[in-house]
């Protein structure tokens, strides 16, 4: 077994109603049983820089699988079509989206690699999703990267199905990492601030940190936004964060 | 920032695609992240006919000032056109 080797391929899992739903699941290769960690990829969809993120964690040693949250849309279909088409009809239920997750969790655990422990983490509104699963399903670890909406509504006549989930902090079932730009607008400084209060408040394990000089979508290579040094320390603190939680 | 804001409306025409015309009925019309214009955030349209499937669009994303002339550029043309040429 060398570190960092991998496998990854296409997958189907059951999804939330018990469909099929296309999934990319990588893993490393060899050694002891290790975590697992559900992808939520962001708005533009089950991408190519999202499936990046994926192997990425494979090669730091954790199981990894990112569902096809837009697969019901638009099966088969390039992930900008699919997101176009998802976003036109508002978005993923947050219903489905838990009910995918724990799919994937459930595809995971099965997995003969798996230690058995689970973290979910997002991107953008995968940010948002990824804190609403670790209040929904028994989770060990989650991550929340620049998330927005998890407090604010949306504007009105928005078509989109967010709603806030401030009031499913007190469920919140594991730590959370929250990894946010200054500089965001959506989520906001103030934002950040009073979710990390109330989640402080209903008494659960917080770690979040704040990037001066970077906004939103700052782990993101494809975009001007990427800011090597936010995402750099950001990673390194996703490593000790699943070091410290999906070690069997 | 992802806006998430968006605009949805139904439209009458045809449209160039991916594997060539089709007819077009709805249009979506936001301000965010781009797919592939270099840009943290541009003016996108994407035209649809969801019965034919999702790979049945056409979509531009523009610079916003761009975005603002060709929004100009549209109604000017549309206000100029021929009398009786164009329904009001």
């Amino acid at each position: 077994m060398t570190p960092g080797d991998l496998t990854a391929e296409t997958v189907t899992i059951v999804g939330h109603g018990g469909d099929p739903v296309e999934a990319y699941l990588a893993a490393p290769v060899g050694g002891p049983p290790v975590g697992g960690v559900v992808v939520i990829h962001h708005m533009p969809g089950y991408d190519a820089g999202t499936k990046e993120i994926t192997r990425k964690i494979a090669a730091n040693g954790y199981l990894a699988l990112m569902p096809n949250l837009y697969f019901r849309e638009a099966p088969g279909a390039s992930p900008d079509d699919a997101a176009a088409a998802a976003r036109a009809n508002g978005g993923v239920p947050d219903d489905r989206l838990v009910g995918d997750v724990a799919g994937s969790m459930a595809h995971l655990a099965s997995l003969p690699v798996s230690n058995g422990r689970l973290a979910t983490i997002g991107y953008c509104s995968g940010g948002r999703q990824s804190l609403l699963a670790a209040c929904s399903l028994d989770l060990d670890a989650a991550v929340d990267c620049y998330g927005a909406f998890a407090l604010s509504a949306p504007p009105d006549g928005f078509p989109m199905a967010v709603t806030p989930i401030g009031d499913k902090v007190a469920d919140l079932s594991c730590p959370l990492l929250g990894l946010f730009g200054s500089e965001d607008q959506y989520p906001g400084p103030e934002e950040v601030v009073e979710l990390e209060r109330l989640l402080v408040a209903a008494g659960k394990e917080v770690e979040f940190h704040s990037y001066e000089g970077a906004g939103h979508a700052f782990f993101n290579t494809d975009r001007p936004s990427f800011r090597a040094e936010a995402a750099g320390d950001g990673w390194e603190r996703i490593w000790a964060f699943f070091g410290r939680h999906l070690t069997g | 920032m992802c806006t998430y804001r968006t605009t949805t409306l139904e439209v009458e025409g045809s449209g160039k695609g991916a594997a060539g015309w089709f007819p077009v009925t709805d249009a979506s019309v936001y301000l965010d992240h781009p797919v592939h214009a270099p840009a943290d955030h541009t003016l996108n349209v994407d035209l649809r006919n969801p019965s034919r499937g999702a790979a049945a669009r056409v979509a531009v994303e523009l610079d916003p000032a761009s975005a603002r002339a060709l929004a100009h550029a549209i109604l000017d043309m549309l206000d100029s056109a021929p009398a009786g040429l164009v329904p009001s």
